[in-house]
């Protein structure tokens, strides 16, 4: 049943284009100053797993010397990234190390013990665009390009992706819509070339002919560099966007700039559209036009408890703690380290953690930033319900998950939610409200998992009860053969005995 | 008078008589939910259940008699199948799931007798004869059998390892005193 | 396995005590000024009910064994005392309001879990029990005395808010929706409203009522400035006041001899408080915007209906305790649709 009028009402009603809340952004200083490069540290700690999908494997051993740009690890699947040395220096280690994870648990790291900066030759393009497409895309993914907003897709098979799937439009994402962030503010401001060039360098990969690139409008230095940059060419369009939690959401950001909305369940590409992060776009600018592979990124490293807040060129495997250092200290005791943002950002467990490529920012946050973590009565007062972006229900859902029921939140939507954190940060009560959610898709993803593997056992049983009886019934066929032979056999002496 | 005690006694005789034929003609022989709560078992017969076999503890499962969660290869996920085919609801919150454990093979213990890999039911454990035996984790269902097979004690049992992959967010704890 | 904090790592200042402080903010010009036309023993019931209330979640909290200095810190509790207080008639003696605190929190909060359990909003269950046990205690209304010779001093008001003093027969008066229906009855047909309302006088509050739903002009104002700090939203009140407005318009030009004017009907009785504080209760109330819509209209148009074709002059409690009722229906009836799904939640059509 449709009735349009209806439908209009309800979505009047409704009023689903107002989502998302209003943080206190807190990005100053470190957002008016220009971007530091940080010297390189003694040691470099380099997780094999800083992507999203199969670890990459190794390609050094203990003892090896590199130079800067070199393999260190390639790309262990499919989906997967190489990863390249930051640094000339002799591999130390190949083992565990403190991941940059809440779990606090180790995760296989190379280890570089830096001597220098000679570089390997790397291979420069002085006009990337001669090049066909999938060349381009190749050489990306071996320079270990992965999704820098913060997902960490491998970039290349995204690239890939553009041509089977025909998109037709580039969505460039530099909302930056995470409190204290302002990384990707920077980066537009001090390397709009290379960024533009970025972009017009995906858009030739993935064969997009619109591009729309979405800045949020608390940065608007960042918008007028950008819109300058991009004067030239008339197929980009930059876009001022209006700055709220979380704009900076791929699907939010496109719904937001082309009025479309991804269907539940399917990838970008399947409505002809690709998302990218500005920070992935420099980066592809400069393994294309440079050569360069992904060894060094921004991070901003603020918060309450950092003495001079401000956004550093950090080399990947360096340690936390030598950004913080960098930075003048800390002021105070932390009470929450943070990796990413402070709305989807991962608890550190020490700032032995090394920068990842994934890592947008270090943030040492006070208790009056953060919070204590007390969790008061629902009152039902709705504040999660006209945040959610995607117009879930967070009170029902925490509320189902709560009681055990995680089969009824996913009913109400759970496997949509972003855990953008827009909920839990504006609830009075103070429920962890994307906490259960995060728990929650755990629970589910543990039980496929355990289902699939229980399938797997129960083939293998029945595969190895079948092969049994098959082995029987082999078996007594033989014998069966060989005593009808025996008989055959005897009976045929008999005979023998009777006609001599 | 007579005439109502002859038709009642009279529809009582033919309904009682549709009865008796609908409860021969129309028998289900066993309940058809054991069955299909048997074919979503493990079927290893591992036994860490307590009973006879995986298909004993179906029929018990429907009938009510164990809790559907006693299934430990199993684990939850199989539980809330069960529930769902059965149609109960499903009461998880004291339920603490087992750390789920492999079998691993001591390489400097096995003599390669192989007595563990004819006792596997699922091919879960590898080698031939007077090879050193290997464990497949992924399709080890943790059962334990192969441990008091083993004439040198080269198999124990472990935790599957916590990696990055599969760690996974506890449930919020409510802070004491602050909720009931 | 380390415990570390899940995001967000930031929090919007808030809390629930404040969101309860500012509703009690918002109320203090309507309650101020009640204690200003009805004196002192509006004062007084005012005091014992917010205290009774206070007392009663302390000893249900105690006997579930939780921590009362926490629990208590919300200040739920207080505000639905106060709720009640300006509910009921100003001059009412001391046990109407332990009583009716005791049936808000205990029975009607508490038995159900507490803070966020309840169904139906608290205050108003304890105005229609006390309404329905104590009819004349809670029919006692009195002039608004600014403008009447008889004012109590300090001493008077303790005596009949705790000492059982009669109200004095001057002092008495009938409210103006209990006049229309007991003249209505009497007479047939609406009687004259000389000297029983005037919009002005009603408007900011000079009437006989309720000892805080007089004034709906200071109501409205507490209203929207809740309203502006986004405590409440526009849809409940509005939908209230436009479910009474638009029957009454609607009946009154039809037959204006039997039907109250929109006017009377929009500035007596306790519509304003309800509107804007009663039917707002978020614990009872939907979630959903639609939902709160349709409530809200229902709540009025119950009110209009009760007060008009009902057994008793004033229909809000009422009201709102039946719009109660239907409030899990409605709110999931009205779920909103989600992003990149229908409304019934299969996924979007793809079109590349």
């Amino acid at each position: 049943m449709k009735i349009p009028y209806l439908e209009k009402l309800f979505n009047w009603l409704e009023q689903s284009s107002h989502w998302g809340v209003h943080p206190d952004y807190r990005k100053e200083p470190a957002a008016s100053r220009l971007i530091s490069k940080l010297p390189l540290p003694p040691v470099l700690y380099l997780p094999l797993v800083q992507h999203a999908g199969a670890p990459a494997v190794a390609v050094v051993k203990v003892g090896d010397r590199v130079l800067a740009g070199q393999l260190l690890a390639e790309a262990g699947g499919n989906i997967s990234a190489p990863i390249h040395a930051p640094a000339a220096g002799v591999i130390e280690a190949i083992g565990p190390h403190i991941a940059p994870h809440p779990s606090g648990l180790m995760v296989e790291t190379i280890t570089l013990r830096v001597t220098g900066t000679e570089s390997v030759e790397l291979q420069t393009c002085a006009d990337p665009f001669s090049l066909p497409a999938d060349e381009l895309a190749r050489r990306v993914g071996e320079a270990g390009v992965v999704g820098l907003g913060g997902a960490t897709f491998p970039a290349s098979p995204k690239l890939n992706l553009g041509r089977r799937a025909a998109v037709h439009t580039l969505v460039i994402n530099g909302s930056e819509c995470e409190p204290y962030l302002s990384c990707d503010d920077r980066l537009m401001q001090e390397r709009a070339e290379g960024v533009i060039e970025g972009i017009r360098l995906i858009a030739y990969m993935i064969g997009a002919g619109r591009i729309l690139v979405g800045i949020e409008d608390n940065k608007p230095t960042a918008y007028k560099t950008m819109c300058m940059a991009a004067a030239p060419f008339a197929n980009i369009e930059v876009h001022s966007v209006p700055t709220r939690y979380p704009m900076g959401s791929g699907e939010q950001l496109m719904t937001w700039l082309t009025g479309v909305e991804l269907p539940a369940g399917q990838r970008m590409a399947s409505i002809g559209v690709l998302v990218h992060n500005v920070g992935t776009a420099y980066a592809i600018h400069r393994a294309l036009r440079h050569g360069e592979p992904l060894t060094h990124r921004i991070v901003t490293v603020a918060g309450g408890a950092v003495r001079q807040p401000r956004n550093l060129e950090v080399a990947l495997g360096t340690p936390a703690s030598a950004l913080v250092h960098f930075c003048g200290g800390l002021t105070e005791e932390p009470t929450r380290l943070v990796m990413g943002g402070p709305m989807m950002g991962q608890t550190l467990p020490s700032l032995d953690a090394p920068i990842i490529k994934g890592a947008s920012g270090v943030l040492a946050l006070t208790l009056a930033e953060s919070g204590s973590p007390e969790e008061g009565d629902c009152v039902r007062c709705g504040m999660c319900t006209h945040a959610c972006p995607l117009h879930l229900m967070p009170l029902d859902m925490a509320a189902a998950i709560r009681s055990g029921d995680v089969p009824a939140a996913q009913k109400m939507g759970l496997d949509d939610c972003l855990t953008c954190g827009a909920c839990a940060y504006l609830c009075p009560a103070h429920i962890p409200l994307s906490h259960y959610f995060s728990y929650a898709k755990g629970e589910t993803w543990a039980a496929e998992q355990s289902q699939r593997q229980q399938d797997q056992i129960r083939q293998s049983g029945e595969a190895k009860k079948e092969r049994l009886a098959r082995e029987l019934a082999e078996r007594r066929a033989a014998m069966a053969k060989r005593k009808a032979e025996q008989d055959a056999a005897k009976a045929a002496a008999k005979k023998e005995e009777a006609t001599s | 008078m007579l005439i109502p005690v002859v038709s009642i006694g009279a529809l009582g005789g033919v309904l009682g008589i549709g009865l008796a034929f609908a409860a021969r003609h129309f028998k289900v022989e066993g309940n058809p939910l054991v069955e299909e709560v048997a074919a979503m078992m493990p079927n290893s017969q591992c036994g860490l259940c307590g009973q006879a076999s995986c298909s004993v503890a179906a029929e018990k499962m429907v009938n009510g008699e164990i809790p559907l969660t006693n299934c430990l290869p199993g684990g939850k996920a199989l539980a809330q199948r069960i529930a769902e085919k059965l149609g109960v609801p499903l009461q998880l919150d004291g339920f603490e799931e087992v750390t789920p454990q492999v079998a691993i093979v001591d390489e400097l213990i096995c003599t390669g007798c192989s007595r563990c890999l004819k006792a596997c039911g699922n091919d879960a454990i590898i080698g031939a004869a007077k090879h050193i035996h290997g464990v497949l984790n992924d399709l080890c269902s943790g059962c334990g059998k192969c441990v008091d097979l083993c004439p040198t004690m080269a198999i124990s049992m472990v935790e599957v390892p916590v990696t990055l992959k599969s760690w996974r967010w506890q449930k919020p704890r409510l802070e004491e005193g602050v909720r009931a | 396995m380390i415990s570390s904090p899940h995001a967000p790592h930031a929090r919007a200042v808030g809390s629930i005590g404040e969101i309860m402080h500012k509703v009690m903010l918002a109320l203090v010009p309507a309650t101020l000024f009640s204690f200003w036309t009805f004196g002192w023993p509006a004062f007084w019931l005012w005091l014992v009910t917010m205290l009774s209330a206070a007392g009663w979640e302390a000893v249900c909290i105690k006997l579930a064994g939780k921590n009362v200095a926490t629990k208590l810190r919300d200040e739920s509790a207080l505000l639905t005392g106060w709720l009640l207080a300006l509910s009921l008639p100003p001059w009412a003696p001391w046990w109407i309001g332990v009583v009716g605190s005791f049936i808000a929190i205990v029975l009607a909060k508490q038995v159900f879990g507490g803070l966020g359990q309840n169904p139906f909003n608290p205050a108003m269950v304890a105005r229609v029990a006390l309404l329905i046990s104590f009819p004349v205690p809670m029919t006692q209304w009195v002039q608004a005395l600014p403008l009447s010779p008889a004012s109590v001093g300090f001493w008077q008001g303790l005596q009949i808010t705790f000492g059982g003093l009669p109200v004095v027969d001057g002092v008495a008066s009938a409210s103006v929706l209990g006049g229309i229906k007991t003249e209505l009855a009497r007479i047939g047909h609406l009687p004259g409203l000389d000297g029983l309302f005037t919009a002005w006088q009603s408007g900011i509050g000079l009437r006989a009522g309720s000892l805080g739903e007089s004034s709906a002009l200071l109501i409205l104002l507490g209203g929207l400035w809740l309203m502006r700090h986004h405590i409440i939203g526009w849809r409940t009140p509005v939908g209230m006041l436009a479910g009474v407005a638009v029957p009454a318009v609607f009946f009154w030009l039809l037959d204006s001899a039997h039907y109250a004017s929109p006017l009377v009907h929009l500035l007596s009785g306790g519509l304003w408080l309800g509107a804007f504080f009663i039917a707002t209760d978020p614990v009872s109330s939907p979630t959903t915007r639609t939902g709160q819509l349709i409530y809200g209209i229902g709540c009025g148009a119950l009110t209009y209906i009760i007060r008009t074709w009902g057994g008793y002059p004033e229909g809000v409690a009422f009201a709102v305790l039946l719009m109660n009722a239907i409030t899990p229906l409605l709110g999931r009836v009205t779920t909103p649709r989600i992003y990149g799904r229908t409304r019934d939640g299969n996924p979007l059509e793809v079109k590349p």
